[in-house]
């Protein structure tokens, strides 16, 4: 019968850490990511062919929709790392996941209720630990960002101001939206991603043949538009916190 | 004497597992509904300035992705509190 677990299942234990599947899945992706960066641009050719054209391509388009956000190139150039990180990495772990094998192929293991299946690799953003970090990660560098850009007491003026009580409890809430913003990241990647991958189960499950390509493809758009949304929305309360009212 | 009915209702009810059945059903239920209703009046809203102003669909493209993704995570929420009636 199907066994559905929320929690990431750890594959191996050494010295009291446990190294769970998801957690190998972001390596493989991390690794991937690497890997194509080191093998694509080891020796960059002035005039770009083949595929460090079409990275350059792909370059220049998240540059330019960053430019209509930020307002100049140099503004978006200069946010473009922590954005486009953030998109690459959450769309390979996505589509690496979709992958056949991930989650199927796997270890017997013997535990206090009989024998549970435990799978080598799972998609990476079906852990709520992989994407409260990125949630964390994301609003901690976009006040960062803030401070860095408009300096310490304009940013936590926005946050703590004395002026008049209005002003004071709509500091609190900004505050409060802060914290707000760390969940909805994160539970917005988790619930896609684990929500596509009961799915997928399931729909194996019932009828494993034919059945699953629409959901499958439906997992690929799912993945992108994931990604593509995170990112959009580092971008943008970037944009917001680095600017000057 | 009670009915067959209110019987089986109320004996649905005592149970933890089928209680915890019809949350998870009722939750998602319920908790897609606003979703789903703000995201159609963002899309049609959106399609509306686009059709008016086709030069700056770019602009509210972008803007119309945003609010869809922002509506999108309330019934995201309530997805996560169903699964985890569910499964923990």
């Amino acid at each position: 019968m199907l066994r559905i677990e929320i929690a990431a299942e750890p594959i191996i234990s050494l010295l009291g850490l446990s190294l769970t599947n998801t957690l190998l899945m972001s390596g493989v992706s991390t690794v991937f990511l690497g890997s194509l960066a080191i093998l694509v641009f080891r020796s960059p050719q002035l005039i770009p062919s083949g595929v460090q054209n079409a990275f350059e391509t792909l370059m220049d388009m998240i540059l330019g929709m960053m430019e209509g956000v930020f307002g100049t190139r140099e503004r978006a150039e200069k946010f473009f790392p922590l954005v486009a990180t953030i998109f690459f990495f959450i769309l390979t772990s996505n589509w690496l996941g979709i992958l056949p094998g991930i989650g199927s192929v796997g270890l017997y293991e013997a535990t206090s209720e009989g024998e549970k299946f435990v799978p080598l690799f799972r998609s990476a953003a079906s852990d709520i630990n992989f994407t409260l970090a990125l949630g964390i990660i994301t609003v901690f560098a976009v006040n960062v960002f803030g401070v860095a850009a408009i300096g310490a007491t304009k940013h936590f003026s926005k946050f703590f101001s004395f002026r008049n009580p209005i002003d004071f409890f709509v500091g609190i809430l900004e505050f409060i939206s802060e914290i707000a913003k760390i969940i909805s990241f994160s539970f917005r990647l988790f619930g896609n991603v684990f929500a596509g991958e009961v799915l997928l189960v399931i729909t194996g499950f019932l009828v494993p043949y034919l059945i699953p390509v629409p959901f499958l493809m439906l997992e690929i758009f799912v993945g992108f538009i994931q990604a593509l949304v995170f990112a959009m929305l580092a971008m943008v309360f970037t944009s917001i916190a680095v600017s000057h009212h | 004497m009670e009915s067959e009915v209110t019987k089986i209702a109320t004996g649905a009810l005592l149970d933890t597992e089928s209680v915890k059945l019809l949350a998870t059903a009722l939750v998602m239920g319920i908790g897609s509904i606003a979703p789903a209703l703000a995201i159609g009046l963002l899309a049609g809203k959106g399609l509306e300035a686009i059709g008016r102003n086709p030069e700056a669909a770019g602009k509210i493209q972008t803007a119309m992705i945003l609010s869809i993704a922002f509506a999108e995570a309330v019934a995201i929420y309530a997805l996560v509190v169903a699964l985890i009636i569910k499964f923990v």
